[in-house]
Formats: C-alpha cells, structure tokens, sequence
C-alpha cells in the first residue's frame, strides 16, 4: 500500500502530512508534485494544508486547475480513498468533489488552537476504525473554515450521513461555544455520496505523537490500513 | 543627465559633511548620484552600526559551541549536539510597522526568515517581542494603538501562517513610551547539519553570480536609511519606504534556496534585506575578498523604466543573490524552473575587490567593495548620565485594596493572557511544538535532529528606563530563567536593541549602560551573543521609548522527562518558592497599574543567587522532582502564583501561607524581586527537595499547597479568597474585551 501526497507550490503541511504517514502509522508514503499528471501505484491521495497558490483569490481555486488535481479527481471518481486536510479540504470543495465551501471564519481572524471532534460516520475510508461517535482531539489553523452549504446540501448531507466529523466540546456535545468558526451544523468535516473522498478542517497531521498532545490523528490515517485491505490481498 | 551633486544633497541621504570627505577620499573622485544612494544606505545606521559598533564589540561572542560568531555572517550559528547545528537571530521592523503596520510586521517576518536560510539551515519557529501604547480607553491614541497591535498581529500572522513555521511564543508589552513607535522584533530559529553552514561570501574568480526570486520594483526605497532617522511626521508619509510582502514567493524562495543548498552548486549566498542589491553584492564581494561585477539590466523588473539608483536601492521583498559554481549553473537553472521562480544570471565574481555595476554596459557604479562595507565612520557619542531614579520606601504608596489590586493586575493588557495574539498565529504546523506560547519558554521538538530546543524572548524596558544597566542584567537573567524553569539548559543569545536617537546624550548613554550590563551578564552566564539587530531613532514627539535591549534566549533540554510547564497540575500537590521572597516594589507593574506611579529603582540582580536557583531548580528537575515550574515576574509572586492556577488545560485552586513574614502584605505579593520560581511537586517528594535545597545555600520555602476551586493566600494580617474562575475570566479574556471595544 502507498499513499500520495500532493505538493502544491505553497503547500505548507506536505511534510508533516509524510511523517504522520511514514513515522505516524508506518505506511509507505511519497510526494506527488503538483505537475505529475499520473497517481499510477497510488492506493490513496492526501492533499495537505497550506496555501497552494498562495490562496490569494480564493482558498483552493487556484489549485483545482492543477495538473495533479484533474487526476485527482479522476482516481476519486474511479473510487480511490482521498483526503484534503484544511487547504486540502477547500482544494477538495473548489475541485466540486465535496459539497459545499469554506468561508472566511465568523471572527474574521485567523484561529490556532485545539478543538475536540465527534466522529459521525465509521463508514469512509479515514474512519473506518472508529465506530461509535468517539471523541477526537487535534489543532486547528485556518483563516477560511466556516463550513457553508446551501439548505438542500446540508439536509441531503445530513440525510445521507455524509458529515463526517462535527466540532463538539469535550464531552461530545456539539454547542456553538464548542464551534471555532462558525461553521453551519458544527461541521469539521464531511464526504462525499461515494464517501471515498473526506475533507477536514483539523490536522490529523499535526496529532500523532504523544508529545504534541494528541495521537488521535493516528485512528484517520491508520483507517486506511482497514480500508485498503481488500486492496491489499488483491 | 548628470545629477550636481550639491551639499543639499549629500545632506538629504543623511550624510554629513566629514562623511561625503571620506567617501572622495576612497574613490579618489567625486561619487555620482547613484554611488552617493549607494554610500547613504551602507553607511547609515541600520547597515554599518556606525554609532554602535564600538559599544558592540563589548559583548562576548565567543564560546564552546559557538559555531558562527555574530557579525561575521546574516546568522550566528551553535553547536546544539550530533553534528547537529542551530541558527538564528532576532530583528527589528520598527519604523515600518509605526507606518504601515501590516505590511511592516509581514515584511519583518519575511526578512528575518531569509537570513536564516541564507545560512543553509530550515527556518522551525519564530517567536515575537512586540511593544504598543496603551490599548485601553476610548481617546483616538488608544484606538490607534488597537489598530497598531491588531494590524501588526495580522501582518505576523499573514506571513508566518503561509509560509508555514510556528510562531511559537514571545512577549507583548504596552506602556505609553511606545505609542506612535510600536515595537516589532522577530526570531527565527533553524536547523542544519554542522556542513550545511553556507558562507554569503562571493567565492571563486569568474563564478556567475544569479539574482533569483521576485522581480525588483520600486517598494522599500532606501529603506535602511528611512530606519535610520527619526520617525516624524515628514517620515510617516514616506510609505513608499515600506515593501510589500508576499510570503507565497518567500515560502518558494525558501524553499527552492533549500533544494538549491542541497545540491552542491552554490559558492555563497545572500538574500537581499536592508539596502537590497546594493548591500547583497558589497557584503558578499567584501566578505570573499573579491569584487562583482553586475550588470543591472539583466535583473529581473517588475516595472519599467526603473534608474540604476532605484534598482540599486529598491527593498522588494523574497529576493536572494547566489553565487553558482561556474559549470553548475544548469543545476539552478533546473530547479528555479521547478518552483517557477524568476531567475537571471547578472554577473561574475570578479578579483580587482571592486563592487562595479553597470547599466545596459555602461559603468554606473565603481566602489571599493570592503571599504564600502567596512570603512564605515565609527562614532563614539556623547552619554549623559540621567539622574539615579530614587530608591523606593514602602511608606511611599498607601495599600491598596489588594483583592481587586490582583484581579486588575491580571486583567492588564501586559500581564492578561496572550491567546487573543498567539491564536491568531499557527503554532502547531511542522508538528513540533510540544509547550505551545503561554510557557515561561516555547519548546519545540526538532524530529530530524531529535532535540528538545526551548525559546524564550524578555525585556522589561520599564527597569531598563529606571536603570538602563540592571534592566539589561535582569532581561538576560530572566530570559535564563525562563528557559531553566522549562528544563532546559540556557545556551546562547540573540539580542534586539531597541533605543531612541544616539545624538541625544541620555539615548547614547541609555544605550552603553544597557550594552555593558548585557555584557556582563551574559558572560556570567555563560551564554555568548551569536547574533543581532540595533534599531535607534525610536522616538514619538514625547521623546524617546523606553531603551528595550531585547534579549533572545535559546536552550536545550536533553531528555522529553524534564520539560517542564508553568501551571499547577494536581490537587495535594506541595507548592515551594525557590529563592527569597523579596521587597523590591521599584519599576513594578503594581506600582505602574495599580498607583500610577513609573519610578524608583528597578529590582537588583545578585548573579550568585541567580545562578543557584537556576542551578538548584534543574537539578531539581532532572531528578524528577519537579511538576511545574513559573518564574515570578511582572506582578511579582501573587500574579505567577494566579497564573500557576489559571494557565493550564484546567484552572486549579491553591492555597499558601505567609504568616511568619512581617511585610505588609501588597508588598510580599507584588514585589519583583529577581531570582524567585514557583515550582510544586508531589508531597512524597518533599523530602528530597529540601534536602537537595539544604545542600545549598538557596532558600527554598514550602508555602503552600494545590487545591480547590479558590485561590487563598493569608499572612499574619490578613487572608485573601479569589475563586480561580473568576481569576481566569480577569486573565484570560482581557485582550479580547479590550480590542472589541469601541
């Protein structure tokens, strides 16, 4: 099994995106510059955090023009496991693989800190280890994280369990006080129909060592290892 | 068209007389227009250090792991262990950010970023010293102080947050000597291998030397030479002094330099900060006892029709001078293309020491290279002593009301928790910030040299502005301190000097005083100053700022077991103060906030004692005997005491005791006596601690207990209650509440 991740110039998050993958969940992981046009030998795609373009229009809108995006999406279509974190979640949403946007954050500034995260679906590849609305611990660094869809998306996304992750308080409950951006229905993260395809505002990448305060980004990425087993014996 | 190079001119590029003298002397001529634009930014201030120099060369710069000496290159450079090395610096963006506060502060951190890579090692974090006006209240000065510190906030947080290294902590002061002159002072730490240490030397006779990143256009005019004077109102409207930052290039830049160091190709390298080209060919022509030579319409324009002087003395940011191997420049070539950077080879190394530039072929510019980098006037000002600020008597002030005294005192935009800051920063990226801002110290876990390094920055320019040479003696102690409280070992530092105008005799002398007590106490401590920044001509029309000689401290913690943090952790936990429990009130923030009053002496520093407590709490440390650690500061015992209650993941009663001291109580409470840590620990290690203390001629005191949901504190008088959550409420969101009023 490898796992890509693509480098979009500015991307900011390709490294640690790698040392979660290899040192994280030792799984063989490689960069993909965002030139390459092929994934071939890929088993699954992560689009890390940044600012590709350096995201001076519109988060994202830049790189979903990419070369590596346009076969990004292909693969996604074909049914491969991908995820965008952060950058890679509004690359995801501009690239029309995910529903919805990503808005600039009710407090108009920019927020750092570390959220708490319910678990809403064990059915996507990223979660397929965690049944059961665990609670899950890791930072957040975004400018533009307010989830924002229109009425028929979000009940359709809520209809079809396709919100992954929710921003809740310690306990699980998911209040506005626990909400750091203002994102519609307290959501983190969602996916798509197909649900291969996930997209987070929190960075599994930055939790997977004791000593940064969580490892619960382990449990995202390790998923994969249950996912990908089928392809894994083929 | 020849410009006459009239007095009124040599005059306006803030040159004098003796100095235009000795600049026809080195070229045995009179200079053109360009050369005189040439000589203005390299003999200003902020590129030769013509007032400081001499009072710079006090500072001790030598030392066992000192790998690179300040001056010699953009970045000091120390052995950190394992062939492993670290690099870094701290620098100022002053007058930008009093102008043009978001770009000023984006830009700061974008230059300080460049120097350090320059050195060949990769930028891991950044830390902040910032200094405003007051932000409280409703009067147009303090709206504009808010907008200062908001917008600069912003600029940091812009720059450091895309080209992804964690700002991972630093210090925000206000006090009234700043308003109109914020202060902005930037660290960058990074990381490299003992043979990665690249030179900005212009090597080898004949080697092409490339101008790579952003295209030149007109931002940043002169802009060493626009720091270089006071700020005025003249001065404000000189935006066009101040670049524009694009951190989306710098992370490029950074990055393509890194790939570029890696391969091999590069003879030196440089980037291109104060006085842009101009200073990037001297520097590395001076530095590899050669000359250049460019040819100016071979570098890349962002606009047309630019004169040689513009292109010369243009400050546009993420841009860098390297000099390639000859045959190797397909290398970079290759890999310029790869990041889709402009790049273009300019000229050679060449081996008659001169800096030539020419335009379209034609000689612009003919000047000596190392004389124009090192033959720079050096000026010893004239220092006035101000009168000794009076020694303070606690008959002085009357007690104030101390239950309301403490919940100000945390509630005040010095001391109140800096969350509203830090969490607009990204602190987490690069996956290494183990004590996140909001520590006595930053620590960050480098993976790929798998070493503990713990940051700190610290300047109380209140003392420095009561007693210029213990303020300074107390910064380096403190930011020692800092560091020993997170377990580590203080090993060397930056530092940011930060005064007024040198030709005002108190400035000059607020200046040598400080240089000489940095001096001093850095030899005592043992920590050699790798690096560094002067920023003079901070002043508003009130006068100068406060002198604030930033201290930069980096230390190393060899085990993960001794890092250590500042807030109480458990209930029964047995809280000590190491060290006395002082008297001095003179310089404190009880004084300043709570009566008003700015003056008498500030704390004196014993390095005995310093030196053993430091040395006592690490060993107490390393033997795991240590649960948390806070140094008291600002608002002396009672506010470390509070913020040990209300700093961690959950606020945490406590509960001490000061009935067999006499003093009145605001006086034990908010002293600010140097050399004192709170640290607590489990009841069954008490014994050990004592008698690691007794050992020692250090005090250690048990005074309390961790506990409860209230904060009591009572002496002989009188007892004291907060309830901690009302405490936290006074702290923590103090910032937020003050930036969202009107």
């Amino acid at each position: 099994m490898k796992i890509a991740v693509v480098q979009f110039p500015g991307s900011n998050c390709d490294q640690d995106c790698l040392r979660a993958l290899t040192d994280g969940v030792h799984f063989q992981a490689e960069y993909v510059w965002h030139k390459q046009t092929s994934l071939y030998g890929f088993d699954a795609v992560v689009l890390p955090g940044g600012f590709s373009y350096g995201d001076y229009l519109r988060c994202g809108a830049i790189a979903r023009f990419s070369p590596i995006t346009r076969t990004v999406v292909r693969s996604a279509k074909e049914g491969m496991p991908v995820i965008g974190i952060c950058n890679g979640f509004q690359i995801l949403c501009e690239a029309g693989l995910l529903p919805g946007a990503l808005i600039r954050n009710q407090s108009l500034r920019f927020v750092c800190k570390s959220v708490w995260l319910r678990v809403e679906t064990g059915e996507t590849p990223f979660t397929a280890q965690l049944k059961g609305q665990r609670i899950l611990k890791m930072p957040i660094a975004h400018g533009e994280g307010a989830y924002f869809a229109d009425k028929a998306s979000l009940d359709a996304l809520e209809s079809q369990s396709q919100i992954v992750f929710r921003y809740t308080d310690e306990w699980g409950n998911a209040t506005p006080e626990a909400n750091p951006n203002g994102s519609m229905h307290n959501i983190a993260g969602v996916c798509n129909e197909a649900r291969n395809v996930v997209g987070m505002m929190p960075h599994p990448d930055r939790a997977w060592d004791r000593q940064l305060g969580s490892e619960d980004g382990k449990l995202v990425f390790g998923s994969l290892a249950k996912a990908l087993e089928p392809v894994i014996s083929r | 068209m020849v410009t006459e190079i009239t007095q009124k001119l040599v005059h306006s590029h803030g040159l004098t007389d003796q100095e235009y003298e000795r600049i026809k002397a080195i070229l045995g001529r009179q200079p053109n227009f360009t050369e005189l634009g040439v000589f203005s930014v390299m003999w200003s201030e902020h590129c030769s250090y013509k007032n400081t120099r001499l009072e710079l060369k006090k500072l001790p710069t030598t030392g066992p792991r000192v790998l690179v000496k300040a001056g010699e290159e953009n970045a000091g450079v120390i052995d950190i262990g394992d062939g492993w090395a670290a690099a870094f610096k701290m620098e100022s963006h002053n007058h930008p950010s009093a102008i043009e506060p978001f770009q000023g502060a984006a830009t700061g951190v974008g230059g300080i970023i460049r120097d350090i890579f320059t050195m060949g090692a990769r930028p891991v974090f950044l830390l902040d010293s910032l200094r405003f006006g007051p932000i409280e209240g409703a009067t147009s000065t303090a709206k504009n102080n808010r907008r200062l510190f908001s917008e600069v906030v912003a600029g940091i947080s812009h720059y450091g947050n895309c080209i992804g290294i964690p700002t991972i902590g630093g210090e925000v002061y206000f006090d009234e000597s700043f308003e109109g002159n914020p202060l902005v002072n930037v660290f960058c730490l990074g990381i490299l291998r003992h043979e990665q240490i690249t030179r900005g030397a212009a090597k080898g006779i004949g080697n092409p030397v490339f101008y790579v990143g952003s295209e030149t256009g007109r931002d940043g005019l002169a802009g060493a030479a626009f720091a270089s004077r006071d700020l005025t109102e003249e001065l404000r409207q000189d935006r066009p002094a101040v670049q524009v930052g694009d951190p989306f290039k710098g992370k490029l830049l950074l990055e393509a330099c890194l790939e570029v160091l890696a391969s091999g190709c590069v003879a030196g390298i440089q980037d291109m900060g104060a006085a842009g080209l101009t200073c990037s060919i001297c520097e590395t022509a001076s530095r590899g006892g050669t000359g250049v030579e460019i040819d100016l319409a071979l570098v890349p324009q962002r606009e047309s029709g630019m004169t040689p002087y513009e292109i010369l003395l243009s400050e546009s940011q993420e841009r860098m001078l390297i000099i390639v191997e000859r045959g190797r420049e397909a290398t970079l070539k290759e890999i310029f293309d790869k990041w889709d950077l402009p790049y273009a080879c300019v000229g050679e190394v060449t081996e008659d020491g001169m800096m030539r530039v020419l335009s379209h072929g034609c000689v612009e510019v003919e000047i000596p290279a190392y004389k124009l980098s090192n033959d720079a006037p050096i000026y010893e000002r004239e220092a006035v002593a101000e009168s000794p600020a009076p020694e303070f008597r606690i008959e002085d002030i009357p007690s104030a009301d101390l239950h309301e005294s403490l919940i100000r005192l945390l509630g005040c935009p010095t001391i109140a928790s800096k969350n509203w800051v830090y969490r607009q920063y990204d602190h987490t990226v690069r996956a290494g910030t183990v004590v996140p801002p909001g520590s006595d110290a930053g620590v960050f876990y480098v993976r790929e040299a798998d070493k503990y390094l713990a940051a700190t920055t610290d300047c109380n320019g209140l003392y420095c502005k009561l007693n210029p040479r213990e303020g300074a003696r107390v910064a380096v102690a403190e930011a020692a301190r800092n560091l020993v409280c997170s377990g580590a070992e203080p090993l060397a530092v930056t530092d940011n000097l930060n005064f007024g105008n040198p030709y005002h005799p108190n400035n000059f002398w607020q200046l040598r005083e400080s240089v000489e007590g940095l001096a001093e106490a850095c030899l005592r401590f043992g920590v050699p100053v790798v690096s560094g920044n002067v920023s003079l001509y901070n002043q508003n029309p009130n006068g100068a700022i406060d002198p604030t000689p930033t201290v930069g401290m980096v230390g190393i913690i060899g085990q993960e077991r001794w890092i250590t943090r500042q807030s109480f952790r458990d209930v029964s936990d047995v809280i000590y103060l190491i060290g006395p429990v002082g008297h001095e009130l003179g310089g404190s923030q009880y004084l300043k906030i709570i009566h008003g009053r700015k003056e008498f002496l500030p704390p004196q520093l014993s390095y005995e004692l310093e030196l053993g407590v430091q040395a006592v709490l690490l060993a107490l440390i390393r033997q795991g005997l240590v649960k948390s650690a806070h140094d008291c500061s600002e608002g002396g015992f009672g506010v470390a005491l509070a913020e040990c209650c209300i700093s961690g993941a959950r606020t945490i009663g406590a509960c001490v005791d000061f009935g067999n001291w006499s003093d009145r109580l605001d006086q034990i409470l908010f002293n600010e006596s140097q050399s004192r840590v709170i640290i607590s620990a489990l009841p069954e290690d008490t014994t050990a601690i004592e008698a690691m203390c007794a050992a020692t001629e250090i005090q250690c005191g048990r005074v309390g207990e961790v506990g409860g949901s209230d904060l009591i504190i009572s002496s002989k008088r009188e007892t004291l209650r907060w309830d901690v959550a009302e405490l936290y409420q006074a702290w923590y969101a103090a910032i937020e509440r003050v930036m969202s009023s009107q």
